[in-house]
């Protein structure tokens, strides 16, 4: 249990999926003008990421590793980008039909953001990271050794990318009034705004529960 | 038509410049950012792309009117895992300290959303030789800010360059210090901001 909170909250602040590893950052930058779609995508990206990562965990461990239960012996971890993006691919199809199915208002709402999900490198990289993961030792908090850690993961960099997507969308919409010198407006005071956030979560680094 | 038209030029230098994929397009932001702390391993990353980018492009453009265009997202993503899977095998043979460097930024040029916006845009209606140029391009281009972001993190950062090291010792005795921020994830961020000031005060019309 102590290891879930630890994992949950450290994926949280210190391994901020946008301000520690840059990953999501296209769609990052793209939607965050407004505060509302920020945070319906912020949404959908942890939805997505909580079905993902299990079951690419599961994939990882059964069916690629020569120690899973499915074709014991055979090495297939190279397979793992190709099976690991069509997984994604497939759920986000899923995810699609299911909104659209019962919360016609949400579906309308997210738009061409829901399928672009699929390309969204936080998704992707999460997974990659409890694939390495999961070959760390028990005693290091980072470690992922089964579903319930991947649950706590997953929920944990969705809800630091969802909180990292409206912070920004929150300061853009009050930067709107400020005078920015003319070839920094628009691209490039945001990233400055984003890097200087980013050194804010760096003091969250030492965290450990 | 002749393989070094105008319109084929344009499609492998206008990426460089006034279309590049970073500072103008803003694609590919997350490796960009992520891999840039030391010069090597930014240079790798760049040429991994640039390939990826112009077999995807080319191998997409020759089977584009065979795909059918509701699973086309399909089939653009499994070419390019297909590819950077190669890639991936071929860094953890030949240059396998780099791939530890580079770590899951070698899985995610999979997403890398200059990949899937040059298959999407152009690509899928314009011709092999064409397209494999324009992926030839825009992988240079993309390498080009990478390139520019680690040649100042890493002389500011750690006084070196690919891992030699620049700064003479003297001006370590009177007092110089290596600025260790820069070794640090956020000043990329303002690195790259600072690059984007600097293409747009010079290209005006952008």
């Amino acid at each position: 249990m102590e290891h879930l909170i630890s994992l949950f909250v450290r994926s949280i602040f210190v391994d901020n999926m946008i301000f520690a590893f840059f990953l999501g950052m296209c769609s990052y930058l793209a939607v965050s003008k407004t505060v509302k779609t920020a945070l319906g995508l912020g949404v959908a990206v942890t939805f997505v990421l909580l079905i993902t990562v299990p079951v690419d965990y599961l994939l990882q461990t059964e069916v690629l590793e020569p120690t899973g239960s499915l074709n014991p012996g055979v090495d297939l971890t190279f397979l793992a980008f190709i099976l690991f993006i069509a997984v994604i691919a497939a759920m986000v199809q899923l995810v699609e039909m299911i909104v659209e199915r019962f919360s016609p208002s949400l579906y309308a709402a997210l738009g061409i953001f829901l399928p672009l999900i699929a390309v969204n490198c936080a998704i992707m990289g999460a997974s990659l990271f409890m694939q390495q993961r999961i070959t760390m030792p028990d005693t290091n908090s980072q470690a992922i050794g089964g579903v319930a850690d991947c649950l706590a993961y997953a929920l944990g960099s969705g809800i630091g990318w969802l909180l990292a997507i409206t912070c920004l969308a929150a300061i853009r919409e009050k930067m709107a009034y400020t005078d920015v010198p003319k070839p920094l407006q628009g691209l490039g005071i945001t990233f400055i705004t984003v890097g200087l956030m980013a050194m804010a979560f760096m003091c969250f680094s030492g965290l450990n529960l | 038509m002749s393989l070094f038209s105008k319109a084929n030029k344009e499609a492998l230098t206008s990426p460089l410049n006034l279309n590049n994929p970073v500072v103008v397009q803003v694609l590919g932001i997350c490796s960009a950012l992520a891999v840039t702390s030391q010069l090597e391993p930014a240079i790798v990353m760049g040429l991994s792309v640039t390939i990826i980018t112009a077999f995807s492009n080319l191998i997409i453009s020759i089977i584009r009117n065979s795909i059918p265009n509701r699973i086309r997202i399909i089939v653009q993503l499994v070419v390019v895992a297909a590819l950077v899977t190669i890639v991936s095998q071929v860094l953890k043979a030949f240059a396998y300290d780099v791939s530890v460097q580079l770590s899951v930024y070698v899985g995610l040029i999979i997403t890398n959303c200059i990949l899937m916006g040059r298959l999407e845009a152009f690509a899928m209606m314009n011709k092999p030789w064409p397209s494999f140029l324009d992926g030839i391009g825009n992988g240079v281009g993309y390498a080009l800010i990478l390139i520019i972001v680690g040649f100042f993190r890493e002389l500011l950062g750690s006084g070196s360059l690919m891992g030699y090291q620049i700064i003479p010792d003297a001006c370590y005795n009177i007092g110089y210090m290596n600025n260790g921020m820069m070794t640090m994830p956020a000043m990329s961020l303002i690195i790259v901001g600072c690059v984007i000031w600097a293409h747009r005060a010079y290209n005006k019309e952008l």
